[in-house]
């Protein structure tokens, strides 16, 4: 013991820390799935139909079973035992197709698996996947979900011959009343196209299955360990308790990670039959065939106003393409739209319908933003198509039907209530960021030299910390596990499972100042079912504001059990935990932190109605999702000439309320940008009329890169979340969202003076070109 | 039917049989152990597997195992010297967060390194040019060319 003054230390929360990821990533060192190498390991490789739709009439493996190397082939049959793919939805009259791991009598998509070769080599495996014949009798498929629903349109299931999923309708305020009111309504069908998440790691995974224990030990690059856990053992009928998932590095998911694939459950079978371990690897082709796309929306907009700008209502009328079949959460994601369609506006009046539609193309599911990129794409297309024909500016628009700040907490015509926000104040930063007014007038004197000119806003918002229980299949709640060791070094235990984000560093900055030890001192870890208690992982910007609760929480309890054991070695009722000292406040004695943790587990005396041990676990329920929100404006230039886009300047000012690493943050805004830069201008999974995806590959699939992307001037405001203690909110998927309208509103912008109003996305140079061609005189 | 080549990986010498129609990067990894260059689409379109092979920066799927018979190549497991003091490239991606899954890392650090042999000080939009053969889908590359700025300074 010892009397100590102390001095603050300096808090960890809101520097800008080097991340405790980075030593293991940069020096090559890291272990991702396919770095895992076991013995006597075998490589799998899936043979899939080239054909969109088809019976399979026969399949001959004798070829490939004889080849050497091979230890196995299997077909559908061989794993008709296996559970269906899970989806995890239920919607009222929702159509779910049983969906087999390998098919067995018919195939709805492209890269369909019909067959799995086993062998000691993955290069003998594929060579011998290509021995594998399969009869196929070709049907015609279809990919173009509009097309899907005309009548005699080819049925993706025969047993629903009008390809409809589902329908889902939802109205809020009195909508009829708000459009008989309406001085004008504008009305828009808009597209947001077929994205690929493309993570850089594929997907992967290695089944290593113990006999003897029937344990099973099962490394796959998920975003849900926990929850994939629990699908797997259900589908191969093991038990969950025996089964043992590791996450190792995940390279990247972006949602299509957030999911479970046929080919695990594919896996942990043949390595069970076969008694090694068995690993597979996606190719980059497999990936953009196989692997969940995100968008695939056909939405039919309506806007009403006043003639002053004052929204009365908005009705969306969504065409859905879900795909072949049902993902993990497929049918849940377009009802995000609905709940993000009024978008920051105190839009009193909705009606959104959905329908649900089959083709014959790879499920879409959760690819960051999950719905509402599509939604904030097409309200802030249709704030923007308003103000033009009011010939009001887009910024004055907005402003005049913001929630305003005393509005909070606000109900939205959608059924939810957003928790905080000063939309004005962080509109206004950005609009002063980019010089604004100067700006409009250096467009006017472009516009005279026939140059085309754009600005484009986004004030966006978006939903996060999935979030309340009642409203996430799974379960929407976090834990965390805060382990103090008798040396009083501190172990976390989180249920999120980060593939970059980064919260082996923000979790140890919020541990760190909470406990007062040093960052060096706090390990934390994640992504292995048998060491982390039961979480549900991370996706829908939830790491921080869901998971870093449940470790505040899981940190106060263990503050608390530091001050029982700091009062009894003090020999003092009157103790406070402050910078890692248990500090007597009548006589300024202390004892550490570290000291106090080695008596818990000595355990010579124990403090009155206490346990040895310093160890707490919280799972956190969250009352309400956060909802984070800002300002993008880019100022753009088409080439009339070639149709290229030109990005002059991005200004993005987001507010995602308390930030613990400025510079983690800026990460994930940029990458987030990057991203709905290429839904606006460069990508799109492209299908043809049979359903084979013609943007299959990098070659064709254009990403950003870096001489593509724009310096990003980044900014914030703050308004903390009362959602959870840290008032943080999330920042996963805000960039994503806020950007892609931005720059389609600029660059129709630039094109306005030719009388283009809208175009669909993505806006790629041939495409600008030909409209310009076709509007003006400039182009030719 | 396999070829006997010999090879320097990071100061080291390696002897080994291999098939000719191994892809250097499955012998990097899967041959001689060194998973730090990864695979991103075994079609030389991401850049994940970039290396140095006597010198110069190279797709590592895009090359067989025995075309590199007797060369010396450098991979990331190599890049910090022998008592583990980092890279100034490496030093340069940490401290200014040019990563967050890490996947497509252990490219950038090496196509960086080349692009500052090349051009110790290099312009944005020579940066920027130079990383284009490597993607990544994590961080919009902002602070990739931020890192390359912070060696390029490091270095002078």
């Amino acid at each position: 013991m010892s009397s100590t003054t102390t001095i603050p230390r300096e808090k960890l929360v809101g520097k800008r820390i080097r991340r405790r990821e980075d030593p293991r990533m940069i020096t090559g060192t890291a272990r991702y799935v396919d770095d895992i190498k076991l013995p006597e390991m075998l490589y799998a490789a899936i043979v899939r139909s080239p054909h969109a739709a088809a019976n399979l009439r026969s399949i001959d493996t004798s070829k490939a079973a004889a080849f050497p190397g091979v230890v196995a082939v299997y077909t559908g049959k061989d794993l008709k035992d296996v559970g269906g793919v899970v989806c995890g939805v239920d919607l009222p009259g929702l159509r779910k197709p049983h969906h087999n791991v390998i098919a067995i009598d018919r195939v709805y998509l492209v890269g369909h698996a019909v067959a799995v070769v086993v062998a000691t080599d993955r290069y003998v495996a594929a060579d011998a996947a290509e021995l594998v014949e399969v009869g196929y009798e070709v049907l015609q498929g279809v990919a173009d979900p509009e097309k899907a629903l005309a009548a005699g349109a080819p049925a993706v299931h025969p047993q629903w011959p009008d390809n409809i999923a589902f329908k889902f309708e939802q109205k809020g305020g009195d909508i009829d009343a708000a459009f008989a009111e309406a001085d004008v309504v504008c009305k828009q069908r808009m597209t947001s196209q077929r994205m690929v998440a493309n993570p850089m790691e594929t997907r992967g995974c290695i089944a290593h299955w113990h006999a003897a224990d029937r344990k099973m030990t099962f490394y796959t690059s998920t975003q849900i360990p926990h929850l994939a856990r629990t699908i797997l053992a259900g589908m191969l009928g093991l038990e969950e308790n025996r089964f043992r998932l590791i996450a190792p590095d995940v390279g990247g998911g972006f949602g299509c990670k957030l999911n479970v694939y046929a080919e695990e459950a594919v896996v942990c079978f043949v390595a069970m039959k076969l008694g090694r371990p068995v690993k597979w690897i996606e190719t980059r082709r497999e990936n953009f065939l196989t692997t969940i796309q995100g968008r695939g929306h056909v939405d039919f907009w309506e806007i009403a106003a006043k003639r002053d700008g004052t929204i009365l209502g908005v009705k969306v009328k969504i065409i859905q393409d879900l795909g072949a079949y049902h993902q993990l959460l497929t049918p849940a994601i377009p009802t995000l739209s609905v709940l993000m369609m009024p978008g920051l506006y105190n839009t009193r009046s909705i009606h959104a319908e959905i329908v649900g539609v089959f083709t014959n193309c790879v499920p879409t599911d959760a690819v960051r933003g999950a719905g509402r990129p599509e939604a904030t794409y097409g309200i802030e297309r249709m704030v923007d198509i308003l103000a033009a024909e009011l010939k009001m500016d887009p910024a004055e628009i907005r402003f005049k039907n913001f929630v305003k700040a005393d509005q909070f907490p606000f109900a939205t015509a959608t059924g939810l209530n957003y928790d905080s926000g000063d939309y004005a104040t962080t509109f206004h930063k950005a609009l002063n960021m980019i010089g604004y007014q100067q700006l409009r007038e250096e467009q006017a004197a472009a516009r005279k030299e026939g140059r085309l000119v754009g600005i484009g806003i986004s004030t966006y918002g978006e939903i996060c910390a999935m979030g309340p229980s009642p409203a996430v299949a799974a379960g929407g709640w976090e834990s965390a596990t805060v382990k103090v060791e008798p040396s009083g070094k501190v172990t976390i235990l989180t249920g999120i499972s980060p593939h970059g984000q980064g919260e082996e560093t923000t979790f140890a900055q919020v541990a760190g100042d909470e406990l007062g030890v040093p960052i060096d001192d706090i390990l934390v870890l994640h992504g292995d079912t048998a060491i982390v208690q039961y979480g549900i992982g991370t996706f829908g910007s939830r790491g921080t504001a869901v998971g870093g609760t449940a470790l505040y929480l899981a940190l106060q309890d263990i503050k608390e059990k530091v001050v029982r054991w700091g009062s009894m070695l003090l020999e003092s009722n009157d103790v406070r935990f402050e910078d890692g000292l248990c500090i007597d406040n009548a006589t300024g004695n202390s004892v550490s932190f570290q000291k106090v943790a080695g008596a818990a587990y000595r355990a010579k005396k124990i403090p009155a109605h206490s346990e040895p041990g310093l160890v707490a676990t919280r799972f956190w329920e969250p009352g309400n999702f956060t909802y984070p929100f800002g300002a993008h404006i880019i100022h753009s230039e088409v080439d009339p000439q070639t149709g290229q886009v030109e990005i002059k300047r991005y200004v993005l000012v987001d507010d995602i309320g308390n930030i613990l690493n400025p510079m983690l943050v800026d990460g994930q805004l940029h990458g987030g940008a990057s991203w709905g830069l290429g839904q606006a201008l460069w990508e799109h999974a492209l299908y043809d009329d049979n359903a084979q995806l013609v943007t299959g590959e990098f070659m064709d699939y254009t990403i950003a890169r870096a001489s593509t992307m724009p310096w990003l001037e980044s900014a914030h405001t703050c308004t903390p979340s009362p959602v959870n203690p840290l008032g943080v909110k999330g920042v996963g998927e805000a960039g994503t969202i806020g950007s892609t309208p931005a720059m389609v509103n600029s660059v129709i912008d630039a094109l306005s003076p030719l009388g283009i109003k809208h175009v669909d996305m993505p806006l790629t140079p041939e495409k600008l070109w030909q409209l310009i061609s076709t509007h003006s005189e400039v182009g030719k | 039917m396999t070829q006997s080549i010999s090879v320097t990986i990071n100061g080291k010498s390696y002897k080994h049989d291999v098939e000719p129609r191994l892809l250097l990067v499955h012998y990097l990894r899967e041959v001689a152990g060194l998973t730090g260059t990864h695979i991103g689409c075994e079609t030389s379109l991401c850049g994940a597997c970039t290396v140095e092979v006597n010198g110069r920066a190279i797709k590592s799927c895009a090359m067989f195992a025995v075309q590199a018979d007797g060369a010396s190549i450098l991979t990331v497991e190599g890049l910090a010297d022998a008592v583990g003091k980092l890279h100034r490239i490496q030093e340069g991606f940490w401290n200014e967060h040019g990563l967050q899954c890490g996947f497509c890392t252990p490219g950038m650090l090496m196509v960086s390194k080349q692009i500052l042999d090349r051009n110790p000080a290099p312009t944005e939009t020579e940066i920027r040019e130079g990383l284009d053969g490597n993607l990544c889908r994590c961080t919009g590359y902002q602070h990739i060319v931020k890192a390359v700025q912070a060696a390029a300074k490091a270095g002078v």
